[in-house]
């Protein structure tokens, strides 16, 4: 189902455990990567490589934030929006994304290209605004920069 | 007390390429942990840190060698460390320094620490938003590794050691030590009722020690130099150098390493440049987004350390200091809060479930004009029957902000009663 590479680096994740199931997460991000999202077909893939059941594959992908149920645009967006990014000019940076993509939260544009979705902290407080575009961070940002990113990436 | 800038973790993250191992080790990298594996008991190691005065920097602060005691001296099972790279507290960006700028500093703590504790194998949490940090860790751990630092009998000295780097998925409450573990075990992270404490029964049951990425990035510098030479650092019963973050309006935020004891007053005016703009200050949330807030006459006399922060009531967690400036609208700061935590809530207790997103409703409730005096008191017997109920700390640490914005801002939340009244009535 997946290319060697990918089954690969699975099986070396897994190798780091006492218990396969342990290696649920990673694994999971691994397919994610490759796939674009978890599909169930993907789900049920990783159930029987760790030799879990679908349902204990089910219900982790549906508690993490970062791992992705249903499919995603090309470019994922993530906008931090807890307080010191959202009091220094996250809440003015959504308001011009949703703006520009039309799009509300965890809306994807009619063009598939890109979804927005809101975060929490990342971790990049002193440095607010801040987001992830496609899992790398960008920080101190302004309307500008967020264009010129999203620019490169279209 | 004067301002003590220090440089003892972030010494080294000026260098260029300060990640590599070569740097790390013509800079004296990995000669204390060959020393220790080869020239010293476990118990010794314990004994060290226990003297250090090393408390934990992830939230808690509970003394370092202490819990590192607290593993079985005699078990068939095997022992774990897990290091916390969750790194996820409002407000908090000082573990991942460490993770980018100098990982073997970080390794080479987790050598020491697994040799102390008996641990033979280490998992290395870090949040997978922290994609650079995660690059750096794994080329350190593979060079660690290349370098016969990690492995089977590591340098000769019978000391064996596997670290594996394991990624989470960009959920708050992993950060709780025993929903790590859950996580990391690959099972849906709901935090574990303690006792038993993961010291006891950890990963897969066995003994686990879990320390943050700051604490354990200062264990090689306190084996370097010496118990007495860390506990001479800062204030005498909170000893030693934190990586302090602040953020918010302050004109210059950022991180600053200095040892504990300063003024926080000292810090914001001078390091960070003051308030941004030439605003007043009117609010400190000071340990991360889980502590109450202060006062402009709260801060300006406290020292940041664990005794002088207490006495305030408040408490420095993992030191991420948030700034609020005169023109922040309490009200709108504190529904900010509350619906990280409501969204963060792993739904496991009720009160903390069903409270949090009520509580988010109460405060969009003022927000939207529609605040009721008697909402203030609402707000205050539900957090009284939250607190102090539940499985984990998540509920407590959002109880703290909550009752002490909605106890030293109720005017905020008066003054929005007040504007909503309709004209004519009074
Ligand atoms: C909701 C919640 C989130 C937490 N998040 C973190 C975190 O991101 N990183 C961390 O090191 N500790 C976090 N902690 C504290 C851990 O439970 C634990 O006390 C800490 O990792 C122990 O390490 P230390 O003794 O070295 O501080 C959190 C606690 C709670 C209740
Ligand atoms: S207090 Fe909240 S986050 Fe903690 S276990 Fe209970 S429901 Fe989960
Ligand atoms: S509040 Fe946005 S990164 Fe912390």
């Amino acid at each position: 189902m997946f290319p060697d590479e990918v089954v690969q680096r699975c099986e070396t994740i897994r190798g780091h455990y006492p218990t396969p199931k342990a290696a649920m997460v990673p694994v999971l991000q691994v397919v994610q990567g490759h796939k674009g999202w978890l599909d169930p077909e993907s789900q049920v893939w990783v159930a029987d490589f760790l030799g879990v059941t679908p349902m204990e594959v089910h219900e982790v992908v549906t508690f993490y934030p970062m791992l992705y149920a249903t499919p995603m645009g090309k470019h994922v967006i993530h906008v931090c929006r807890t307080l010191s990014c959202d009091f220094c000019g996250a809440k003015e940076l959504w308001a011009h994304l949703t703006g520009k993509l039309g799009v509300q939260r965890n809306g994807t544009t009619a063009d598939g290209r890109f979804t927005l979705r809101a975060a929490e902290c990342l971790a990049s407080c002193g440095t607010a605004p801040a987001m992830l575009l496609d899992g790398e961070r960008h920080e101190d940002l302004d309307l500008a920069k967020v264009d010129e990113l999203l620019g490169a990436v279209s | 007390m004067t301002l003590k800038h220090s440089k003892v973790l972030s010494a080294r993250f000026d260098k260029e390429n300060s990640q590599a191992l070569a740097g790390y080790r013509e800079d004296g990298g990995y000669e204390t942990f060959l020393s220790v594996i080869k020239q010293k008991q476990p118990d010794e190691v314990i004994d060290i840190v226990k003297r250090s005065g090393l408390h934990g920097r992830g939230g808690a602060g509970f003394s370092t060698g202490t819990k590192w005691s607290f593993v079985p001296k005699q078990t068939d099972k095997p022992i774990y460390l897990c290091v916390n790279g969750d790194e996820s507290e409002p407000g908090t960006f000082k573990d991942r320094q460490v993770l980018e700028f100098d990982p073997h500093q970080l390794l080479e703590g987790v050598g020491i620490t697994c040799f102390a504790v008996r641990a033979k194998v280490c998992y290395v949490y870090l949040r997978v938003e922290f994609a650079k940090g995660i690059r750096a860790v794994q080329h350190a751990i593979d060079e660690a590794y290349a370098a016969g630092l990690f492995g089977q009998d590591i340098d000769g000295s019978g000391f064996s050691l596997d670290v594996h780097l394991h990624t989470g998925a960009g959920a708050y409450i992993c950060g709780e030590e025993t929903s790590l573990l859950n996580s990391i075990e690959g099972a849906r992270p709901y935090p574990r009722n303690k006792p038993p404490f993961p010291a006891v029964e950890g990963l897969w049951g066995c003994p686990t020690v879990i320390n943050n990425v700051e604490t354990i990035a200062n264990v090689p510098h306190i084996l370097k130099h010496g118990a007495e030479w860390h506990a001479g650092l800062g204030h005498p019963e909170d000893p030693g150098s934190r990586l302090w973050c602040v953020s918010g309006h302050v004109a210059k935020p950022g991180w600053f390493e200095l040892e504990t004891g300063y003024p926080l007053q000292e810090l914001i005016d001078g390091p960070c440049g003051g308030i941004r703009g030439g605003k007043q200050l009117k609010a400190i949330i000071p340990g991360g987004s889980s502590s109450k807030v202060l006062l402009p006459d709260e801060v300006r006399k406290v020292t940041m350390d664990t005794p002088g922060i207490r006495a305030l009531g408040s408490s420095l967690g993992s030191a991420g200091i948030i700034v609020l400036d005169e023109d922040t609208d309490m009200v709108d700061a504190c529904l900010n809060l509350m619906k990280f935590y409501a969204h963060e809530s792993c739904g496991q207790c009720t009160p903390c479930r069903e409270g949090t997103p009520w509580i988010v409703k109460i405060l969009q409730r003022f927000m939207d004009g529609e605040g009721k005096a008697s909402d203030l008191d609402l707000l205050l017997d539900l957090a009284e029957n939250i607190e102090g109920r539940t499985v984990c700390a998540l509920a407590d640490g959002a109880m703290w902000p909550l009752t002490s914005i909605v106890i030293k801002f109720r005017h905020e939340f008066e003054a929005k009663i007040a504007a909503n009244q309709p004209v004519g009535v009074a």
